[in-house]
């Protein structure tokens, strides 16, 4: 326990630390080891902030800090609270586990523009702790809109047609849902409500009584929609796109940090803004819950005809983000903390499940799953912790998506919608057909025609290795113990 | 119809000025050579010009000259004298159009001495290539 | 001594103007001197003045040489045009510095000339911005148009021609004021704006037809000056063909001072419920707007001349302004006037920018950003920090003028415009992004043949000798830059203690 004066100003900094280190990495960039310490200790200042915030967050308090009163009536502020603390730990904890990784796979490819990657990198952690951290939707914005555009050179990072090609894709998704529906939404919301700040408690919302319905529903999908990093179909088009970045990109930022922003955003405004009580009324959560149950279908389906690793992986992320707007949209407690965990649950599966991915083309150069076959002797530890997250995503038990399947379930179950457990069913089956075939070949199918593996063991580089285990790690121990991170969720929605 | 006579005939001025205005705008948009566009332009200018100076007068008013009635009384009467600040600000709006006309002309004889022509449409032409 | 302070804001740049006519024999760093020091004393006067009407809370009205109004000519700087002529002295000063070397590489002979010119045209610009009188107004009008003909003639070649269309559609625009000016004469008597807008409040005069025409010639008048759509067509060519000082003082500045001059005749002169209920054209208005909006930057979008994307994107902010002026409530108004400060600075980092990179390269097309980020890093900062605010991206001022525009526009149910502003920034987006990409990553058609060896990695690509821009344009640009992103900052200080004061009676 600090000082309160502390806490308030260890949200600046957390968010604040990767901005002043990218000075750092720029002018240190033709040393990479100093330039690759600066990134460290960022993330360690970051992590340590967020950390000691989360105790003073369990202990009841709300940290708000006012910033700067851009408009008479708006301002630039943080809040933490329970609910942006969840998403906080894990994106700030998972880049310092990503960071290694990162190092080996630049390393081990010998990638061009490596601090420019850096740089950008760092970037995109400041807006994605801002993100987790805003007070107000002004905020919220600003800091998605810093997301999206300093993530834009790691995805056109090869810079050749296919990476331009990606990045223009996802930049056109990005800004223009952002842009064109969540700015216009904020401004009406603005107009209507007087204010944009969220709401105290996730029942009342801040949109005013006696607000159009026609608006109020514009308003809504309009930013659930727009929001498009949350990947809900049709806006879920730039994902597989972006997949051509390099893996590490792929794994912080379109497993964690980017699409978690969008998820985040989505369900913050659907709690914070329009509120448990408005969108039961309107029988909004029901809706959203449909659109977002075909998205988890629908991708897992097409995730079944992927053959490239990658893509496959974005599919099933694609349709894993819609757990968690499907939780928070049944607006049962037990449905919205599985939904909430899932943020978390999710994160550390599927980093694990990109890291491989990473892992197998730095030591193999294969993309495609096809080319797979017996691998997993040569690499036991890399599937090793595949098929854990693979366990996780499915909702196996002990890995800790089972703990989201079951809250989810449950809530299911509370709220009455039975049709909603066929889609569970459904897209567990689905997950299985898509996940358990990689593991199965890679250690009891054979190698491709023509393709003759060493006996013994070769790995990735140990650098790469240690981060996938220890992400593997944490994937089960917070199915065995998912309490800690519960507390958070439990804050939110008793 | 006597009536829209008389209009006319009572506003005389104004309708004189509407006149030149419209030549001068015609001149200005649909003539092809650029001389005739200054032209035109010098014309729609006077035309504003001539309106404002013709608001000034009065029937049966003198110049804006203080004048002195037999007993050496000043007569200091409004309707006994036109009024001057019309005068005052055309002459300064003639010595913007003098301005602009210069302007205008120098420009043209550089662009006469660039492309060879004053036509617009050759201009034009020469400009594609 | 400090009550002539206003004054000298007109006095100082004419009377430099006049002295630098004369010192052609003294060679061009005098005339760069005596440029830069005259603008740098009329920034200050201008500082001073807003200072002391920020102060003490009231307009001042400054008497030319103590005749009384309504016959004298009064200059009238209360909290918007003391922020005007801020910002016009400002940007002038920035350019002067900037014109070191683009200005004497287009003017190799009669640098002092052209300057004089530069200077006579910002004297204009300010008195216009402090005239309270209509027909001083004109001539200050007529004033700065000349010295912008004179200015952009000096393009040479193409530049002749476009420019004597301009000088003719722009005497068709003064020429219209005028008369309108005329109009309200015959009716009133008066040529002082408050005069003016105490002898129009009578309800006799609300109904004539004579001051509507009056009203609507006047209005025609400066939507052709300010180029706004389908008045627009003179512009483009007329700015793109000019010298890269030239472009860079004129774009921002002109069109600015004319929106400004639009919402001094609509609120000062006429009123509020005037305009939006005598006159009842806000519909037709707001879609032109929204027009011009989207029809700017999607003509922005097809071109391929730097200089040319860049006057389209000002025809669609000239929409952004019109409509916030005309959508009749006070975000409306706040956004508009937030806009003048904040479209003036950001075209004028923009056009810094470009101007550099044609300086550097000699290419005005959108080749000439290729390897921009290698080449000339700050430039290309300059040119995001530009990109940003015109897409409207927070923290840079775009944004906020956007929020401030969309919030006035869903307040009076104008969607059509809500769309406008929405559709122009994303395609403003697209356009900045093929350009960045560009300038980014090299340009990839012309990289085509290297496609196999960009594939593996390790390529660095072929190295690009780093040619930033002279000190004396990257200095200028910086604070451009930095302007820009402070303003959108400190919007609510500025809403606060400039904007605020001028919102009409009645909004």
């Amino acid at each position: 326990m600090y000082s309160p004066s502390f806490y308030q100003i260890a949200p600046v900094i957390a968010v604040c630390a990767s901005l002043a280190a990218v000075p750092l990495i720029a002018l240190s960039g033709s040393r990479p080891n100093l330039r690759e310490f600066w990134t460290f200790l960022a993330a360690g200042i970051k992590f340590a902030m967020v950390f000691s915030l989360a105790g003073w967050v369990l202990a009841g308090n709300v940290v708000e800090v006012d910033l700067i009163r851009i408009l008479p009536e708006l301002s630039i502020s943080f809040r933490v609270d329970s609910f942006g603390m969840v998403f906080a730990l894990v994106s700030s904890f998972l880049w310092i586990v990503a960071a290694t990784y990162t190092i080996g796979y630049m390393r081990g490819l010998q990638e061009h523009a490596q601090t420019r990657f850096f740089i950008c990198f760092a970037l995109s952690l400041c807006a994605a702790i801002g993100v987790a951290f805003s007070g107000n939707l002004l905020t919220m914005y600003v800091f998605y809109e810093m997301l999206s555009l300093s993530t834009y050179p790691l995805v056109a990072h090869h810079q050749d047609r296919e990476g331009r090609a990606g990045a223009r894709k996802y930049l056109a998704f990005l800004l223009g849902g952002s842009v064109g529906l969540v700015l216009p939404a904020l401004i009406i919301l603005f107009v209507l409500a007087g204010t944009l700040d969220f709401a105290e408690t996730i029942q009342t919302g801040i949109v005013p009584e006696g607000t159009g319905t026609t608006m109020v529903v514009i308003l809504f999908f309009a930013c659930l929609f727009g929001f498009a990093k949350n990947g809900v179909m049709p806006m879920h088009a730039w994902l597989p796109g972006a997949m051509v970045a390099p893996t590490p990109v792929s794994a912080l930022l379109h497993a964690v940090a980017v699409v978690k922003v969008g998820v985040f955003c989505t369900t913050r405004v659907m709690l914070y803004v329009f509120g448990i009580d408005l969108m039961d009324e309107l029988n909004l959560g029901i809706i959203t819950a449909y659109i977002v149950s075909f998205t988890i279908v629908m991708a897992s389906i097409i995730a079944l005809t992927k053959d490239n690793l990658k893509a496959r992986l974005a599919y099933s992320t694609v349709s894993q983000l819609s757990y968690i707007i499907l939780g928070v949209a049944l607006l049962a407690p037990a449905a919205v903390q599985g939904g909430l965990i899932h943020i978390v649950n999710h994160a550390f599966a599927k980093i694990t499940l990109f890291f491989c991915a990473g892992a197998i083309y730095v030591a193999t150069h294969k993309k495609n799953i096809s080319e797979m076959g017996g691998l997993g002797r040569v690499m036991p530890f890399t599937f090793g912790a595949f098929a854990i997250a693979s366990l996780s995503m499915i909702g196996a038990p002990p890995v800790g998506g089972f703990i989201t399947k079951w809250y989810i379930l449950v809530g299911t179950l509370d709220a009455g919608q039975l049709a909603i457990i066929l889609v569970l069913l459904a897209s567990t089956m689905l997950n299985v057909g898509y996940f358990a075939p990689i593991t199965y070949k890679a250690f009891f199918g054979k190698p491709p025609a023509g393709v003759t593996y060493e006996p013994g063991i070769k790995e990735a580089p140990l650098i790469m290795v240690v981060p996938i285990l220890v992400a593997a790690t944490i994937s089960v121990a917070i199915g065995i113990f998912p309490e800690y991170m519960m507390q958070f969720v439990k804050m939110v929605i008793p | 119809m006597e009536d829209l006579f008389l209009f006319i005939v009572a506003n005389y001025n104004y309708w004189a000025s509407l006149i030149l205005l419209f030549i001068g705008l015609y001149g200005m948009v649909a003539k092809n050579n650029l001389m005739k566009k200054i032209i035109g332009m010098v014309i729609f200018q006077t035309a504003i010009l001539l309106f404002f100076v013709s608001v000034a007068v009065k029937r049966g008013a003198s110049v804006p000259i203080i004048k002195f009635t037999a007993d050496n009384q000043p007569i200091l009467e409004a309707t006994a004298y036109a009024n001057p600040l019309p005068h005052v600000l055309i002459l300064t709006a003639i010595v913007v159009g003098v301005a602009t006309l210069g302007v205008a002309l120098a420009i043209l004889q550089k662009i006469q001495r660039v492309h060879g022509t004053i036509e617009e449409d050759e201009v034009l032409e020469d400009l594609r290539k | 001594m400090i009550d002539q302070v206003p004054a000298l804001i007109i006095i100082i740049p004419l009377f430099a103007s006049l002295f630098l006519t004369l010192v052609g024999s003294l060679g061009h760093r005098f005339s760069y001197i005596l440029l830069i020091a005259a603008l740098a004393a009329t920034f200050a006067c201008s500082l001073l003045t807003l200072g002391l009407v920020v102060d003490d809370n009231q307009t001042i009205q400054y008497r030319m040489g103590d005749w009384p109004p309504p016959l004298g000519i009064e200059l009238v700087i209360d909290h918007l045009s003391g922020v005007v002529l801020v910002l016009i002295a400002g940007c002038a000063l920035l350019t002067a510095m900037y014109s070191l070397h683009p200005a004497k590489q287009d003017n190799p002979d009669r640098l002092n000339h052209y300057y004089a010119l530069f200077i006579l045209l910002v004297t204009g610009l300010l008195g216009m911005t402090a005239s309270g009188d209509l027909f001083n107004l004109y001539v200050l009008l007529e004033i700065s148009a000349l010295s912008s003909y004179g200015l952009l003639a000096r393009g040479r070649g193409p530049a002749y021609f476009a420019t004597f269309k301009y000088l003719i559609v722009g005497t068709i625009g003064a020429c219209f004021y005028l008369l309108g000016v005329g109009y309200l004469y015959i009716m009133t008597g008066s040529l002082n704006m408050v005069d003016l807008t105490a002898l129009l409040s009578q309800p006799e005069l609300q109904e004539s037809v004579s001051v509507r025409i009056g009203f609507t010639l006047i209005i025609l008048g400066i939507w052709i000056k300010m180029a706004l759509f389908p008045l627009h067509a003179w512009m483009p060519n007329a700015y793109s063909k000019a010298g890269t000082t030239t472009a860079c003082l004129i774009a921002p500045l002109m069109t600015k001072v004319s929106v400004y001059i639009m919402l001094r005749i609509m609120f000062t002169v006429f009123s509020v419920d005037y305009i939006f209920n005598s006159i009842a054209w806000s519909h037709l208005v707001i879609y032109l707007a929204s027009a011009a909006a989207v029809v700017g930057m999607i003509a922005a979008l097809a071109q391929s001349d730097l200089r040319k994307m860049l006057t389209y994107i000002i025809v669609a902010e000239i929409g952004y302004m019109t409509g916030g002026a005309w959508v009749a409530n006070a975000s409306g108004f706040i956004g508009a006037t937030y806009h003048i400060l904040a479209d003036g600075l950001m075209t004028l980092c923009l056009f810094m920018a470009v101007g550099a990179v044609i300086y550097r390269t000699g290419d005005a097309s959108k080749t000439a950003m290729r390897n921009l980020f290698q080449k000339m890093p700050v430039t290309a900062v300059v040119l995001v920090i530009g990109a940003a605010s015109i897409i409207g991206i927070p923290p840079t001022c775009g944004f906020f003028s956007k929020w401030y525009l969309i919030q006035g526009a869903a307040q009076a149910e104008a969607w059509v415009f809500v769309a406008a502003l929405l559709i122009a920034s994303l395609v403003a987006a697209i356009m900045f992004f093929r350009l960045l990409e560009i300038a980014f990553f090299g340009d990839l058609d012309a990289t085509d043949e290297h496609e196999g060896s960009q594939h593996g990695h390790g390529h660095h690509g072929p190295a690009v000798a780093r040619e930033e821009a002279p000190l004396s344009m990257l200095i200028p640009m910086v604070i451009t830059a930095v302007a820009v992103i402070v303003l959108g900052v400190y919007t609510k200080e500025v809403v606060n203690y400039f904007i605020i004061w001028s919102v009409p009676v009645g909004l």
